[in-house]
């Protein structure tokens, strides 16, 4: 069976990724249009009166605040569109009536948003490299916080996907959760800049501990400690990865 | 014995209340080719969506080839093609990429596959189409692709909801046909159809379900032994009266037709002898309706 499941999760990874780049001007160009337009705006013009932050210029310091929304939007806007579509236009059921295991699927669709995030991802950091060069503190740090933070945005999108019902839902949550957490989390500031009351505040918003380990991995410089980072991704991850598991086992919005 | 699908007490309530199963037994052999027939909301489409788990179960216990659904769901899975009522591929996929990634998920490899999409897409003659996008196709064609689909991973239980609703008469004969072969090499198939003509033609064995409950399960033979009349109705040459028949129950339907019912064992010699005594002249003859249409609507109508 392990063989079987393995092709089945090559089939879905395959079907998942021929989606986002049969529809590359809707998925890979918009994050690379909108992130050159905050290099510009944000990081060269008016960047260059904010000065120095952290130690580093302002362009610097928002690089890797900038790759991570990118990372983040991309795999949780892949995942949660993709898994409502195959729902609206019912060839979910190809996989439920298939013996494909709901680890399978899970995996499957987190592959394409990992796949789609990693495009992403590395087309902006070219774009970046437009603006400023970038040196990397730590790779392996860059890489872990990247792939943690892709897996959990992407098992998000998926329980999106799941309760939605019209693509209104698929489009809510992006626009006044993810979009407001995100601006808020740190990709234009430091933390520390905040009143301590915000800052507080600030601690329940997971993004908060994405962007700060991946800007550590980046720059060497850090708003929250980097084991804490990884230990919040981590608890994210399980957490979402057993209820979606639970939702789809139970087939709850797929079967009657 | 071990069966293709073997049901028992299979029970369904849907979550606003409506009773939809109630206590289905049922039990369809290897290589048997099974009608399951029943108006609108009887059950068949639950019937079905639960063995090829698209819909949870109240209570019960399905078993296929032997595997029980509760505790060797992959097994029993991988048994199962399935050609659903309504088209559920993604329309965006070319017809290749589709019979392809369905195969892959029954852990067929992807050369495999491939070889595999051209034998059934040449059989059932979409292979010219296997770069288009599903969208594009004609009504027909999306129906064979889902049938084509569904054998990609060569299934011994093959289950058509309505197959071959909304598909032309000459394409309905062709994949009657196919079927036909299909099951001649010893796959199981499992029918709902609406036209019952269909039924007749290609099962061998019929279960007829009616609120939730399955009130016939036999061999077609037997089944429409049990018709007792059946209805006639001859064109003849019009005089513009009513004939006298002794010995049938007859209707003039209009000027040149004449209803009449024959029962089983009546023979219609007598009939044709009343005819030609009175001098009327019979032009043709045919059923008022398929045989199984009649009987089905009699146990329908019974039970209701």
């Amino acid at each position: 069976m392990f063989k079987l499941y393995l092709t089945a999760l090559k089939g879905l990874a395959v079907k998942e990724t021929n989606r986002y780049l049969r529809i590359w001007i809707q998925t890979l160009v918009p994050p690379v249009i909108t992130t050159s337009l905050y290099f510009i705006i944000f990081g060269n013009l008016i960047g260059k009166r904010i000065g120095e932050m952290g130690g580093f210029s302002y362009m610097e310091f928002i690089v890797p605040g900038l790759i991570m929304m990118s990372v983040i939007t991309s795999s949780y806007s892949n995942v949660s569109s993709s898994f409502f579509s195959q729902k609206f236009q019912k060839n979910i059921e190809e996989l439920l009536v298939a013996p494909v295991p709901t680890h399978i699927i899970i995996w499957g669709f987190v592959i394409g948003g990992l796949g789609r995030s990693t495009l992403v991802g590395i087309l902006v950091t070219i774009i970046s490299l437009l603006f400023v060069p970038l040196q990397v503190y730590s790779w392996s740090i860059v890489i872990l916080t990247f792939l943690m933070t892709s897996i959990l945005f992407s098992l998000a999108g998926l329980l999106n996907g799941i309760f939605a019902r019209s693509f209104d839902d698929v489009s809510i949550v992006p626009t006044f959760v993810l979009q407001p957490l995100t601006y808020l989390g740190g990709v234009f500031f430091s933390i520390s800049m905040l009143p301590p009351f915000w800052q507080i505040v600030s601690q329940f918003n997971p993004i908060v501990y994405m962007i700060s380990g991946f800007r550590f991995g980046i720059l060497g410089v850090i708003d929250v400690p980097i084991l804490f980072s990884v230990l919040i991704s981590i608890i994210f991850v399980i957490s979402l990865y057993a209820l979606n598991w639970y939702l789809i086992e139970k087939g709850r919005g797929l079967r009657s | 014995m071990t069966y293709a699908l073997e049901i028992n007490d299979l029970k369904k309530v849907y979550s606003g209340g409506v009773e939809a199963l109630r206590g289905i037994d049922l039990k369809v052999e290897e290589g048997d080719f099974y009608a399951l027939l029943g108006p609108n909301g009887a059950g068949k489409s639950t019937t079905i969506g639960i063995v090829t788990s698209l819909i949870n179960k109240t209570s019960g216990n399905v078993k296929v080839f032997g595997y029980d659904m509760d505790t060797q769901l992959m097994q029993a899975k991988l048994q199962i093609g399935l050609v659903p009522q309504e088209f559920n591929f993604s329309p965006f996929e070319t017809v290749q990429q589709i019979v392809v990634n369905q195969a892959g998920y029954y852990g067929v490899s992807r050369k495999e596959a491939l070889e595999r999409s051209e034998k059934y897409l040449k059989q059932s003659d979409l292979w010219e189409k296997k770069n288009v996008q599903a969208r594009m196709l004609s009504g027909g064609m999306k129906r064979r692709l889902m049938i084509s689909r569904a054998l990609m991973h060569e299934p011994s239980l093959l289950i058509l909801d309505e197959p071959t609703a909304g598909v032309d008469i000459e394409l309905r004969r062709e994949m009657w046909t196919f079927l036909k072969e299909l099951n001649d090499n010893g796959t199981t198939i499992i029918l709902t159809t609406h036209y019952l003509e269909e039924a007749e033609m290609l099962c061998r064995n019929i279960g007829i379900i009616q609120k939730g409950q399955l009130i016939e399960d036999t061999s077609m033979k037997s089944l429409l032994a049990k018709l007792q009349f059946e209805t006639i109705i001859l064109d003849i040459e019009s005089s513009g009266q009513m004939p006298v028949i002794k010995g049938y129950e007859s209707e003039l339907m209009d000027e040149g037709s004449l209803s009449v019912e024959v029962g089983r064992d009546q023979g219609i010699n007598e009939l044709f002898n009343q005819l030609t005594e009175q001098g009327i002249k019979v032009l043709s003859m045919r059923n008022k309706s398929n045989r199984l249409e009649e009987l089905f609507l009699k146990l329908t109508e019974e039970t209701a």
